[in-house]
């Protein structure tokens, strides 16, 4: 008796955490710009309005808030990842027709747990199975390129309507991405042997599992990428606020504005090759974009630097012939600077 | 004996995984062989998609994540 009423207080205080927590949490952000004046300017005593105040302010503010947002969506993402598993995915994508196949493939793969050092066994997986190539890379081109970090951080920084905008557009880029390569009939490109793999069949059995196993996921997750991300967020919003304090105001007009035509080839030529993860771009780009950089231009060089990362195509090149990895890294190259025309030309 | 296998290619979770299945192995001084398998058809065999998998006395027991030490030494126990 004494056990399970243990067992059963265990349980309710794994609802009571996060239950308890978002109050606070919620007091806390709503109340940020507040404390962060009454520490600046009241307790530490900065004069308002110089460079050094400037750039101090903002990286007091956006540290916390970004860290705020960020362990909230994590949280909420863990438990609907929870949901869903590559076996699942691949199941609900086997045989699917293309188009069909390539817009169900890249929303799953916005909620499918995806860590791109698995993106191997991942490929093998899904092909193994009878998911079309094309489909397959739908599922690629999305899950890196949307995921819950970039999302939270576009919408701290600039608000709904961006992480629209950079949703859709990304999605529609990995579905036509996708559908172009299932088109092409690029399978002779694809190393012989991926097709020769026997996989092996799980056996593990897909429990019920209780929604508080669900809370934990959610637990684990923050405590997981937040301890992996947080510090490429420091870095990240320090170098934004020396842009924020120190760069005159529409310096970045004439080299990232809309009037140079070449700056969105030009950013995501220089993006393709960097590697750094959502956390560490995106203040970068605030910042620019702050100083006269346009819309179209900072996107297409985040989408480029986080949808197409040079490792992961290194990666890829265990399963994939070269003219393949060139094919998909220039199609979904064309679709980046195809968006950031776009987004110059509506703003 | 169990036959322990760590299915993984190099990722950050596959060394953290090894490294404390090993470091469980002998605390507990259980008689075990604990093996690293980066070979990709070979971890593709076992059906897994997310790496790192946990393979013991050949079935899988874990992909994905890094288990907490408590599961993983009723595992190696064989419970």
């Amino acid at each position: 008796m004494n056990y399970l009423s243990n067992k059963l207080n265990k349980e309710i205080s794994k609802f009571l955490i996060p239950v308890l927590l978002f109050p606070l949490w919620l007091l806390l952000y709503l109340n940020l710009e507040k404390i962060t004046d009454l520490l600046i300017f009241s307790l530490i005593g900065l004069t308002p309005k110089t460079h050094l105040t400037d750039a101090i302010w903002f990286f007091v503010f956006e540290v916390p808030k970004v860290l705020l947002l960020l362990t909230l969506i994590v949280f909420v993402v863990g438990i609907i990842r929870s949901y869903f598993s590559p076996e699942r995915t691949r199941k609900m994508l086997g045989g699917k027709k293309l188009f069909t196949g390539n817009v169900m493939a890249s929303l799953l793969g916005i909620v499918t747990p995806f860590c791109s050092c698995s993106a191997i066994p991942l490929f093998l997986g899904f092909i193994e199975s009878g998911v079309p190539l094309g489909v397959t890379f739908s599922f690629l081109i999305a899950a890196p390129m949307i995921n819950e970090v970039a999302l939270v951080l576009l919408f701290g920084l600039f608000g709904w309507k961006t992480v629209l905008l950079y949703m859709s557009t990304g999605l529609l880029i990995a579905i036509i991405s996708g559908y172009i390569i299932g088109r092409l009939k690029l399978e002779r490109f694809v190393e012989p042997w991926v097709y020769e793999v026997k996989a092996g069949h799980l056996d593990i059995e897909e429990e019920k599992i209780a929604f508080t196993r669900r809370i934990t996921a959610g637990i684990d997750a923050v405590k997981e990428i937040v301890s992996k991300v947080w510090i490429y967020i420091l870095i990240g919003i320090a170098v934004g606020a020396g842009i924020h304090g120190y760069v005159p105001e529409n310096f970045m007009a004439g080299l990232m504005g809309k009037s140079a035509w070449w700056s969105v080839p030009a950013a995501v030529l220089l993006g393709v090759p960097m590697y750094s993860n959502a956390a560490g771009i995106i203040p970068i780009v605030q910042a620019l974009l702050e100083k006269g950089a346009s819309l179209g231009t900072v996107l297409a060089f985040m989408m480029a630097v986080i949808g197409l990362s040079l490792p992961e195509t290194i990666i890829l090149r265990k399963v994939l012939k070269l003219r393949l990895i060139f094919t998909f890294v220039g199609i979904v190259a064309v679709g980046i600077i195809i968006v950031g025309y776009i987004f110059n030309f509506i703003y | 004996m169990v036959s322990v296998k760590i299915l993984g290619t190099g990722c950050k979770k596959c060394q953290t995984l090894e490294a404390k299945v090993r470091e469980l192995v002998a605390s507990n001084s259980i008689d075990a062989v604990v093996e690293k398998v980066t070979d990709l058809q070979e971890i593709v065999g076992y059906g897994i998609m997310m790496t790192p998998g946990l393979v013991i006395n050949e079935k899988v027991k874990s992909y994905g994540i890094i288990p907490k030490d408590e599961q993983i030494t009723n595992w190696l126990k064989g419970n």
